[in-house]
Order: C-alpha cells, then structure tokens, then sequence
C-alpha cells in the first residue's frame, strides 16, 4: 500500500488524518501496540528506529529510545519485526540519517521496502542533502515525507513540497518533539502556508499532546501526527490496551464525535 | 603621559612612551573556503532540522560579510590584543629539548585571557551575535574552557549566556563552572547519554531548535553543521598565522614537525591552516583513553568511521548499526567520539597525520612539561606533549624542530590530576 495515494483518499473522502509515533523496539509487545493503534482508527503508522543522538526528539522519545537500544534493538531487529505486520495501512519509519548513511542508501533504502515500509522521514536530512537518500528512495519505491518549520520561508517550502512524497510534515512549533499545555499559534499559519504550497496532505506533527489540540489543528491541517503524548504514556506502562484508549480519543475528536 | 622632552624642562631619559594599546595583531587574509555546500574532500555539509536552515544562512551570510570587512576585522584584532592578550609568544623549550633530542617550541595559548585558544573564536562570534542582533548566547562546554570563554565573552558584551555541560564533566571540571556562574553564566548540567561533550552539544541544539530566532549557538570548536567549521577556523587561524611568522623570525625557517591536540579539533586547525602550505610534518593527537585497543578512545580519526553527527558528516566512533559509541578520556575537551569535517578531510587527502596519546601518556606529559619547564599543561594539550616525548627518536627524528601548541593551561585540571596521583 502506498502511503500518499492512502492518505489522499482517505482526506478526499472528508477524514482527518491520524497518524501516531510508536518507537521500535520500545517494550517486547510494540507490534501489538502498533496493531492495537491501528484498531483505534490510524490512518498510518510512524515507526521510530532509535537512534543515539536524536536531536529533534525531547525528554520522551528520548527516553523511548534509551529503553529501545538498552534492550538490544538496532535498525534490522526493527525491519524484522515490522515485516511481519500486516495492518492494512501503511507504515511509515522515522530516523536520523546516520542510520541511513552507515547502512547505505540503496540498501537501506530496499530493506525499508522489502520490509514493507511505505515512507520515511528524516528530521536532521534538510532539502538541501536529501538527494543521495530522495534518489534512492523514489527507486526502492520508498516515499521520502520532507518536513517544514514554521520559519522556512515560502521559496523554500515550495522546494521542499515539491521533493516531499507521502505527506508534507508541517512543524507546528518552534521547538523539538514532547508534549506541551496547548496547541501552538505558528501551527495554523505553517499548515495554511503549506496547504496553499500543495496538493499533498499536510500533517501537523511535534507538540500535539492532546484529542482537543488535535482537533483544532485539523480545523487547518488535513490532520496530525502524535508523538509524545502517546509514548508518554507507554513508557508508563499503558501498553496496547492503554495506547488503543489514547488513540481512539484523538480519532473520536478528529471525527468531531 | 605628556611628552617632557620638548617642554623645556630638565630632560628625562628618552625612553619612549609605551603605547596606552597594543598595535592590533595582524590578520591573516581570509583562508579558502569550504565548497558551497560546505564539504571539506567530501565532509561537512548541513544535516540539521530544517527550523535551523535559515539560521545557518544567516550566519553564513553576516559572517561573509563580516569577514572581508576592514571595521569587523579591525575589531577583532583589537580584541584579540587588547583584550585577550594577543599575540601569544612562541617559547623555545631548552630543558625538554635536551630531554628528548629534538628542540621543541611552544605556541603559548596557554597565556591567553581565560587560559586557552577558545578565547579566539569566542570573540569573533560574539562580535558576529552582535552583529546580527542577537540578545542570548548558547554554547556546549566539555572542559569547561569553551563554555568560561564563551561567559566571558558574554560578560563583556552584555549577552545572556547559557552553557550546556555533561554532568560528568560538572563534575570533573567543577572550577570551570564556578567561573561560568561567575560571570553570569547559567550552566545546565546534561544528563542524556553519556553526560559527556556529546551530550552538550545535543542540547544545545536542541536548545537552539525551540530558540534560534533569538540565540546564536557559540559553537566551541570547528565541527557542526556547515558554516560553523569554516568560521571557527578562520577565527582560530590567528594561532597558525602567528606561529608560521613567529618561527620564520625566530628560526629562519619553517619548523620540520607541527603538533597540536585534538578534540573537536579547533586548535589544532588554527595551528595547521597557518602551515598547511609549508613543508612541515603536521601531526593532530587524538585521546587514547584507555588504549586504542580497549575500544575506550576518543581516536576519532583512527577508529571512527563516515557518519553524520551535529549536522556534519565526518568521522565518527560508531558500533555495527551506526549508533554513535562513548568516548573516553582523562581529558573533558577530547572526550568527543568525533572530528571536525577539515581533520576527516585533511586526513583523507594525506596532508595531516593522527595519532594518539593514552591517558597515562597524557599524564606523563602533564608531569613532564610541568617539571622540565615551569609549564602546567591542560591535559588536552598533555596529550601532545606526552606523544612527542615516546615519539621523539623514532617517529619524530632526533635533531628535528618541532612546534607543539599549547592550548591551554593546567589549572583546570590541578586538582584531578592531584587526586589521580593521590590514589596510586
Ligand atoms: C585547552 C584545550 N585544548 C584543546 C581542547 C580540545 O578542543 P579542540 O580540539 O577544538 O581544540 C580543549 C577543549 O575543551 C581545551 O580546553
């Protein structure tokens, strides 16, 4: 499945787009937490491979990622397991490009692929280094998923909408990954600029922490992606069960029920 | 002082008058410059989030400006004088050198205001924050002395200051953040990783990501993304200007061999930039930590392999998968699993030679300098020092002339080293 024709048609068809982050690898039963995720109503699913040195990742992924990599996991333990996920939407990774870079392009690339991984992003991989991956992703079929802030300017994010595939990655705030008090005020603009620079889907992503901030976010945006708000929870124990209560929280409110 | 000579009264012995100021140093013109996308023989580049790219334009812009500007660059040399006590004398080492069998020079930055080359850059892109208008200033300190110089700097413009330190490194170089405090200084202890270098500059970045409308980042030495490697070098490059001319005067002649400490790699940079184009020998040392073997090194250059880290791609110390490992050293300013983008470079086309020093050959080097010539080295530059006297004989002929840069000074690190010693 394909990510961007998916999301496309589900946002053609008047849904707003949920797409949760779940760290691999964080606790024996992520894929169940990825499966029950997608019960409650994702519309795709991010998958974090961890890194050491996430720079754009607060206190909470960090932590995720800690736990993930002190359990052992490393990119291939990841794609294992994600392989054998059938969850009939697709399914999105979320690195940092050393990863990509130390494996290579190409193969890192096709493993993605043959995983069954329909898209990537990479938050410290900017326009103007993303060709080596972009080149070799479009040829594994691996949509490439470019993100914009709300300082770039217009010229550029005409750029970067051009060389994003899947969805474009709105940054609401100025500011890393982690869950804050409410939704920011450059996130309206940065999704209006954005809608107006594609025809993509554009999702708002970093700092939506709750179903209410999501809901006002998709007054704008074709909808969100949620981090923290759900690895938090995790992290304390939630598990499957407790992720699934969150997300169908987010889905209800996007519905508007 | 008034000139009493001319005023008819009794004549006072002609000495003239001192200057009230020094004379400016001289800069270099500027050096050449990475390739448009910053890449050194292929490294460097820009791999950061994209809420930073219009910072680093901006930065490269007001710096390309700045940098060919007569104003600016009369500025920084009058406070590298007057202000940072430039220039720095090079000290010919006759008891070490008897010792060894090769005459060593020092390149002094050990007399710098604040007590090591940091100063250098720090000056230059506080001038820069000014000049883009910026109130708030973040750095990352492993030592310390990259995170005093930058409080200092600071200090004196009137910029807020926030330094980003490993908590193992509060620890180690607990002097260094009184100082900081000192000088009005928030120093936040980082408690991420391996709460060492790396994890400092994490969280600045990630600092700078939610702050960078309003903050420049005061990147410590020249590593980063795109175009920090190549101001923090320009900024440094006073070091080897002045040491190529120095030992040109002093010498005649250039020396066979140019040593210098390795980290992040600023000092050693500045130091090669001014002999890159001579025929001396320019040898970078890495920390050996524990020894190469041990896999307990911060021997980036000689163990470390392609990747991408704080935006630049270099050479990194990495495990199978590409997470980035710990480095190790007894020194806070080398403990760093990386290189700046120039050294991968250097190293790739041949021009620079890297090798390392152990801990226990750092301190050799620290007891060493200390007790031959009155010189308490930091253990940065211990590391120099402690290599050159098992290399001096073999891999540096007997006879040769060799300049060391001393980068810093050893007060900062009186009371570790004491209490290693302690405990043998
Ligand atoms: C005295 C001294 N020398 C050397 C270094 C290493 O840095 P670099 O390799 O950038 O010169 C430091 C860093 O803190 C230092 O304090």
């Amino acid at each position: 499945m394909n990510l961007g024709p998916h999301l496309t048609a589900r946002r053609d068809a008047g849904a707003s787009l949920l797409v949760p982050y779940v760290t691999g690898g964080l606790g024996d039963d992520w894929t169940d937490v990825v499966r029950a995720v997608v019960d409650a109503g994702a519309d795709a699913v991010e998958i974090g491979i961890p890194f050491s040195d996430p720079v754009m990742d607060g206190p909470t992924i960090q932590a995720a990622s800690v736990r993930a990599l002190e359990a052992g996991t490393t990119p291939t333990s990841i794609l294992g397991e994600v392989r054998t996920l059938d969850v009939g939407v697709p399914l999105a990774v979320m690195t940092y490009c050393n990863l990509v870079f130390h494996a290579g392009c190409t193969r890192f690339a096709e493993a993605l692929h043959d995983a069954g991984v329909d898209g990537a992003i990479l938050p410290d991989l900017p326009l103007g280094e993303i060709d080596e991956w972009a080149d070799a992703a479009d040829a594994a079929g691996v949509e490439t998923v470019m993100l914009a802030a709300p300082n770039t300017t217009d010229a550029r994010l005409d750029a970067i909408c051009a060389r994003s595939r899947g969805f474009l990655y709105g940054v609401s705030l100025m500011g890393i990954t982690g869950e804050r008090d409410s939704l920011a005020t450059s996130a309206g603009e940065i999704a209006r600029r954005a809608k107006a620079a594609t025809d993509l889907p554009v999702l708002l992503g970093v700092g939506i922490s709750t179903p209410e901030q999501a809901a006002d976010a998709s007054q704008v945006a074709d909808g969100v992606v949620v981090g923290s708000a759900l690895i938090a929870r995790l992290l304390d124990g939630a598990g499957p069960d407790g992720a699934h209560d969150l997300v169908a929280a987010f889905r209800r409110a996007l519905d508007g029920d | 002082m008034t000139d009493v000579a001319t005023s008819g009264t009794p004549a006072t012995p002609a000495t003239p008058a001192p200057p009230a100021r020094g004379r400016p140093v001289t800069l270099g013109p500027p050096g050449p410059e990475p390739t448009a996308n910053g890449r050194f023989e292929g490294f460097g580049g820009q791999f950061v989030p994209e809420t930073l790219i219009p910072a680093l334009e901006e930065l490269e812009a007001e710096f390309r400006t700045a940098w060919t500007s007569d104003g600016f660059r009369a500025e920084f040399a009058d406070l590298l004088t007057n202000y940072a006590g430039r220039p720095t004398p090079v000290t010919e080492c006759a008891n070490l050198s008897d010792r060894l069998g090769v005459r060593v020079l020092l390149k002094r930055e050990d007399l710098t205001h604040t007590g090591s080359h940091k100063i250098n850059n720090v000056l230059g892109q506080a001038l820069l924050t000014r000049r883009m208008g910026k109130r708030r200033v973040i750095a990352e300190t492993g030592a310390g002395q990259h995170g005093v110089a930058t409080a200092t700097a600071c200090a004196l413009f009137g910029l807020d200051c926030t330094v980003f330190m490993g908590a193992v490194d509060v620890e180690r170089q607990a002097l260094n953040v009184w100082r900081m405090q000192l000088l009005g200084a928030e120093v936040v202890p980082v408690q991420s990783g391996s709460r060492t270098l790396k994890d400092a500059v994490n969280d600045a970045l990630r600092d700078w990501v939610a702050t960078v409308e309003s903050t420049h980042y005061c990147i410590g030495s020249v590593v980063g993304p795109h175009p920090y490697p190549w101001i923090v070098r320009e900024f440094q490059r006073v070091v080897g200007d002045e040491a190529r001319a120095q030992c040109l005067a002093h010498l005649g002649r250039d020396p066979d061999v140019v040593i210098a400490c390795v980290g992040g790699g600023s000092n050693a940079i500045g130091t090669f930039t001014g002999f890159v184009d001579s025929p001396a020998r320019l040898i970078g040392v890495e920390a050996g930590g524990l020894g190469i073997e041990s896999g307990r090194h911060g021997a980036s250059v000689a163990r470390g392999v392609p990747g991408v880290l704080h935006g630049a791609r270099s050479l990194f110390l990495q495990d199978e998968a590409g997470q980035i490992l710990e480095a190790h050293s007894i020194s806070a300013g080398l403990d760093y699993p990386g290189v700046g983008p120039e050294h991968a470079g250097l190293a790739a086309a041949g021009r620079a030679e890297y090798v390392s020093a152990t801990d226990e050959v750092a301190l050799e080097g620290f007891r060493l300098l200390s007790e031959t010539e009155g010189i308490v080295p930091a253990l940065e530059p211990a590391h120099a020092i402690g290599w050159l006297a098992r290399a001096a004989g073999n891999e540096v002929p007997a006879g040769a002339t060799v300049l060391v840069t001393m980068s810093g000074r050893g007060d900062k690190d009186a009371a570790q080293v004491a209490e290693i010693l302690r405990l043998r």
